[in-house]
């Protein structure tokens, strides 16, 4: 499928936070590629290291979170080794990122024009009456209605939904080779959501972005993505192409939490839905072996002595249960 | 339809909240409408799922239940009795018999009160429990909801999510109540936790024979837990009907967009473009006629200007819409 050079490569990846008196493993060993156009999904719990692991890739951990191990090469350069000047210079315009919560992504204090036309003018070096003729054709792209007034406009005046269409206009203003996106559509309605995840697959293929969603929500992650990584306490437990995932999970916790959804289509009475048993792991008392045993329906004792290096377990597809045979 | 009165019945419900004015600028009289004339009725026994998007009134009708908010207007009946009119003593009485379980059970909880005390406390107060006897019937509770016993002795911080909404379900329990009004209980809480709670309210409603109004946005979630949904859009049940056939012939365009736009955990079943187009108008400035109208593929001239009222499409299945029950089913097919 993709025989050329990855855009990204993460290889090893692990951020710790130290604690008051341990230190927590947020990404622990965390690697795969991206290749142009493509989007891959992070789907986890939370606490499952999938927000960690995107904002790694930027270098956006928050304090006192570090990244302590592993590679990032994007498009040639290696992320971990760029000067804070390179990587400032990066930020933006080749790599942009959407949060979950526009409005604190948004300065409130400068109107949504001021915050598109600058990255223009300064990414794109474009001068001030290119880049506001850029911010309109940018806002009615992401489906803004009569731009050039909303350009005056403040965030608060916008609705959550046209806060992230901004959002998204001032992340691909730059027509960066790649987008982060956050859990972008998590604070939105149902209607909402459906509206951005459509507009983001629409410009994705027109401008052949990569794209790495981060989601909880397995449904948003089979909707948009090609390939899916499932984390889980720090660690990427599956890694497939997503109608692979979704027809054969290979992990028991994939396998778990797929059944756990309680879905559409099912009628009531149908079938009980399958809780996870116990609680998610403390990411700071973690056993030994695989975190997701204490949990797992199919454990055994040789569970606690599992490395969780991902595995082949198809055509790429990849597995960090050694025992995945017992999912059938 | 059958002859034993409703536990609870909703009629012509109103609620409004004022434009909150600043030091610089008066809200100049401006009234958001949360809830518009609502009326229902819940049988005893029965799950009653209300849907809706933000800004479509759910969480404010739930409160007027238990007039945790004041109703504008309308009135709510419980068992023969005049909740909106009751005074203090009979309200207390109510509330024993109507309890809520929030979506957030962190800030539903004391956080200085240990587990215990909070599960006992409002036993105590209604006097379901003797003096001396909170411990006990803690202790049973805690059971009741799956939890050790030694969580009694605990604070809510030293819980996690998932325990602490087991914490606030035993709470709700804790005053043998008949009716349990359940606001987005799960929406807080991890897809492997949420399965457990929905699986323990389930159990629960049947095995303390409860009636429930379970209230979410997640579709899939109501689905799984209600007989009967009602779909609200900006203040008003645009329809309801019974589980099973609301999912599988969905009659309101909101409705029928509503379900599409869920995105399904399955890749196979992708779709690329928007099932409702346009944002929810703002409950400051509620379109005239039809509500929905703005966003209707189906928009007709008499949307703008006639309000349409609940009808009957099916028996047990009512529908506020002008157009649709017109259109040719396979246009309306999810």
């Amino acid at each position: 499928m993709h025989a050329g050079r990855p855009l990204l490569s993460v290889r090893d990846l692990v951020t710790v936070f130290p604690a008051r008196d341990r230190i927590v493993c947020a990404v622990n060993g965390v690697s795969f590629d991206l290749h142009e156009g493509e989007t891959l999904g992070l789907v986890g719990e939370s606490g499952s290291g999938k927000s960690v692991t995107c904002r790694s890739l930027l270098r956006l951990v928050p304090e006192p979170g570090e990244i302590i191990g592993g590679s990032i090469e994007f498009d040639g350069q290696d992320i971990l080794a760029l000067p804070p000047s390179a990587l400032r210079a990066l930020r933006g315009a080749q790599i942009a990122m959407i949060f979950q919560d526009p409005m604190t992504s948004l300065n409130p204090v400068f109107t949504v024009g001021s915050q598109i036309v600058e990255p223009l003018r300064q990414h794109r070096g474009m001068s001030s009456r290119e880049a506001h003729r850029e911010a309109v054709d940018l806002l009615d792209r992401v489906g803004i209605a009569s731009p050039s007034e909303r350009l005056r406009a403040y965030p608060h005046e916008f609705s959550g939904g046209m806060r992230q269409r901004a959002m998204i206009a001032v992340a691909i203003s730059c027509k960066p080779k790649l987008l982060l996106a956050d859990e972008p559509t998590t604070a939105l309605d149902v209607t909402i959501q459906d509206q951005i995840l459509s507009l983001l697959l629409e410009l994705q293929a027109e401008e052949r972005m990569a794209i790495v969603l981060v989601s909880h929500d397995l449904g948003v992650i089979a909707q948009t993505c090609d390939r899916v990584a499932v984390m889980y306490a720090g660690y990427v437990v599956e890694e497939a192409a997503t109608t692979d995932l979704f027809a054969t999970p290979k992990h028991p916790y994939t396998a778990a939490l797929l059944d756990a959804l309680p879905e559409l289509a099912q009628q009531r009475g149908d079938r009980r839905l399958v809780a996870i048993k116990g609680q998610p792991p403390d990411l700071g008392d973690l056993p030994s072996g695989c975190p997701f045993a204490p949990r797992c329906a199919h454990v055994r004792p040789a569970c606690s002595e599992v490395s969780m290096e991902l595995m082949p377990a198809g055509d790429r597809h990849s597995t960090a249960c050694p025992f995945s045979e017992v999912l059938g | 339809m059958s002859a034993v009165p409703p536990l609870l019945s909703v009629t012509d419900l109103e609620k409004s909240f004022a434009a909150r004015g600043s030091l610089l600028r008066r809200s100049g009289g401006r009234r958001a409408v949360a809830v518009d004339g609502i009326s229902l009725e819940v049988a005893r026994g029965e799950k009653l799922g209300i849907v809706g998007e933000s800004g479509s009134g759910k969480t404010t009708l739930a409160r007027c239940l238990i007039r945790l908010i004041e109703p504008d207007a309308g009135t709510i009946e419980f068992d023969g009795v005049d909740v909106t009119h009751a005074p203090r003593a009979q309200l207390q009485h109510i509330r024993r018999r109507m309890q809520m379980v929030f979506q957030d059970p962190y800030s539903s909880l004391n956080p200085r009160v240990r587990i215990g005390e909070a599960i006992a406390e409002p036993a105590r107060i209604h006097g379901v429990v003797e003096r001396g006897g909170g411990d006990a019937h803690a202790q049973r509770l805690l059971e009741l909801v799956g939890l050790p016993a030694t969580a009694a002795d605990r604070y809510p911080r030293q819980l996690s999510g998932g325990q602490r909404q087991r914490v606030a379900i035993a709470r709700a329990l804790s005053v043998e109540p008949e009716f349990l009004i359940a606001d987005e209980p799960v929406s807080a809480l991890d897809v492997s936790i949420q399965a457990q709670i929905l699986n323990l309210l389930d159990d629960l409603v049947s095995s303390l024979s409860l009636t429930m109004v379970f209230i979410a946005h997640q579709l899939s979630v109501v689905r799984h837990v209600s007989d009967r949904v009602a779909i609200m859009y900006l203040g008003r049940v645009v329809e309801i009907a019974p589980a099973e056939e609301i999912f599988r012939s969905p009659q309101h365009p909101y409705t029928v967009g509503l379900l599409e736009a869920v995105p399904r955990p399955d890749p196979l079943l992708r779709r690329r473009s928007p099932a409702i187009r346009g944002d929810i108008p703002s409950p400051f400035d509620i379109p005239s006629g039809c509500r929905f109208r703005t966003r209707c593929k189906f928009v007709e001239e008499r949307c703008a200007s006639d309000d349409p009222a609940l009808r009957t499409a099916e028996p047990g299945h009512e529908v506020a819409c002008h157009v649709l029950p017109f259109k040719p089913a396979s246009d309306v097919r999810v």
